[in-house]
């Protein structure tokens, strides 16, 4: 059963093979058991989640039960959950028990899923290995002396663990790409304004998107198809026809064109991980793609303009925690502005700092010219060159992740070398693009991602071509042994 | 370009941390490391590109100026760290 893709879970509660609170206490059992040596998980509440399956079984017994009614899924931390503690991976938010819904969980509760628990993340989604959580390193299950990716690593270990069927993530800079290619799992980034942010803890508000983790393409359209949606409470979310995002699954693939841009091809990527993508393009076009080389000339600006950028907009965001409303609040102070600074001082961890203030750096009197419109500039640059490049390609592919997992403590104490895990990953956020990642091999037991980058609104183009890969190679069925 | 000590502690003051002098030294490494990646932007000669402050160039949705939120406020404050009559409370400003 914990094997089970979403689609054999949905059929096996269908059929009354077992029932949502049953498959509840398997997982929930199977996390108490394996869950202390990986650390998937921030909040585990056993009663919240049997009395919500219950309710999926009771929908489930009247008939009224839709694809994912009765699927325990994990939930990153950084969604709000009414009556859960959401820390966002932050001492600051440690307390906080969450009195209203994001949008994300309200449809996933109203299509019967069920919350299996909150899982772990870098602080405030800012990381690219989990290290930064306030709560302690997630390990990955493939390897428990390596970090599990980031920032949603949390939930890229338990999908890989089997300690949750699917999970959720967010991705500023490939939050949901790096930890899915690190897990071997499937994730799917969306076009940005297709999944609402409301309730999503903000980062970097013109990047955030949340996403589906799950072990293949289709389960991941299942996801995707609750989660995305028009939502009057986020400004920027886009109001668009629903769309079924598993609707084109099976188209074949001859004649597409699949760009492979020279920059994710040069230097800067491990050989091995290298030759495992360069496999995946060769199985692609065995199923009749054709390969055209494309250019990303401005690529190489894609980090540095990003680390002006979502320090920018989280240095505005992260104001909010000022101990006077909710989270954390410093014990003892002078007078305001000591409250402030002591509760803020107390509140973030070292990486939050460093972004805080590099962003209100940039954003102040006499820089702002030089690092935050140029940055923007910059953006804009790379914005093009994907457009460029979509005119003669449908699909742009290469690494996910530079390297395959790395061990913990590795990069920790040198951002700059953390920050260069997302060099693949951090353009289409800048672009707002969809892009997602599929397991296309191991190096030295350790999995590798493939990622493919799409033009704006093309997930269930993506998530085809994911799935016709899916089913002529089985890398993603792959499980680590653990426990 | 490198950041001083005392940009450090200016900045952390403008962003409400407060920050011990080995910290500030600490942080200063760091930041200066951080500026040199973000200087290699500098490098590119973007006069006459619009900045792009967004994914999607679209306007501000409007809305109907009518109330469609209930009042939660009990709830909200439930979380809060000291409210006293619906209000929250904060040291003294005024004297």
């Amino acid at each position: 059963m914990i094997d089970k893709t979403l689609r054999q879970l949905s059929r096996a509660l269908a059929d009354r093979e077992i029932s949502s609170v049953e498959l509840a206490r398997l997982f929930l059992d199977r996390i108490e058991r394996l869950d202390p040596q990986i650390n998937a998980y921030i909040t585990i509440d056993r009663e919240k989640t049997l009395a919500q399956a219950r309710a999926a079984d009771a929908r489930l017994a009247a008939g009224k039960a839709g694809p994912l009614t009765g699927i325990p899924l994990a939930q990153k931390d950084i969604f709000c959950a009414e009556g859960w503690r959401t820390t966002c991976g932050s001492k600051m938010l440690g307390n906080f028990v969450s009195p209203y819904d994001a949008t994300v969980i309200e449809r996933f509760n109203a299509a019967g899923a069920v919350i299996l628990g909150k899982t772990n993340m870098d602080e405030f989604a800012m990381g690219s290995s989990t290290e930064t959580s306030y709560f302690g390193v997630t390990r990955n299950p493939w390897d428990m002396e390596r970090v599990p990716g980031g920032s949603s690593g949390g939930s890229a270990a338990a999908v890989a663990a089997r300690l949750a069927p699917a999970a959720t993530g967010t991705d500023t800079g490939g939050s949901i790409r790096q930890p899915s290619a690190l897990c071997n799992l499937t994730g799917i980034k969306p076009t940005y304004g297709v999944v609402s942010r409301y309730g999503m803890i903000a980062y970097a508000s013109s990047l955030d998107q949340g996403g589906p983790m799950a072990r293949s393409a289709e389960d991941c359209a299942l996801l995707l198809d609750v989660m995305a949606g028009f939502d009057a409470r986020d400004s920027t979310s886009l109001d668009r026809p629903s769309e079924d995002y598993a609707r084109a699954l099976e188209n074949p693939l001859a004649g597409l064109r699949i760009g492979l841009p020279k920059e994710f091809f040069g230097e800067g990527c491990d050989s091995g991980v290298m030759r495992r993508v360069e496999e995946a393009i060769a199985e692609y076009r065995r199923l009749g793609a054709k390969t055209v080389e494309v250019a990303l000339p401005n690529m190489k600006l894609a980090v540095p303009a990003y680390y002006v950028i979502a320090p920018a907009e989280a240095s505005s965001n992260l104001a909010r925690y000022d101990g006077a409303r909710y989270g954390h609040r410093a014990p003892a102070y002078d007078d305001l502005a000591d409250m402030y600074a002591k509760t803020r001082a107390q509140g973030f961890g070292d990486e939050v700092k460093r972004r805080v203030l590099i962003g209100t750096y940039v954003l102040s009197h006499g820089y702002y010219d030089a690092y935050y419109l140029q940055a923007q500039r910059v953006r804009r640059r790379i914005a093009e060159d994907f457009a460029e490049a979509f005119r003669q390609c449908d699909v742009i592919m290469g690494p996910t992740s530079p390297t395959t997992a790395f061990r913990i403590g590795e990069k920790a104490s040198d951002p700059v070398r953390m920050y260069l895990s997302d060099i693949y990953t951090i353009a289409v956020n800048l672009a707002g693009l969809p892009a997602m990642t599929i397991p296309a091999g191991f190096v030295d037991g350790l999995p590798v991602g493939l990622q493919l980058i799409g033009d704006y609104f093309a997930e269930a183009r993506l998530l085809n071509v994911a799935h016709r890969y899916q089913q002529t190679t089985d890398w993603h069925r792959e499980m680590p042994v653990i426990g | 370009m490198s950041l001083t000590l005392e940009q450090v502690r200016r900045i952390a003051r403008l962003a409400r941390v407060e920050i011990s002098d080995a910290e500030a030294e600490n942080t200063l490494v760091h930041l200066n490391r951080i500026f040199s990646l973000i200087e290699e932007m500098q490098a590119v000669d973007t006069s006459g590109v619009e900045p792009m402050a967004h994914a999607q160039d679209l306007p501000q949705r409007l809305r109907e100026d009518v109330v469609d939120e209930t009042n939660r406020r009990e709830r909200y404050q439930a979380v809060a760290p000291e409210i006293e009559a619906g209000l929250y409370l904060v040291p003294k400003v005024i004297e």
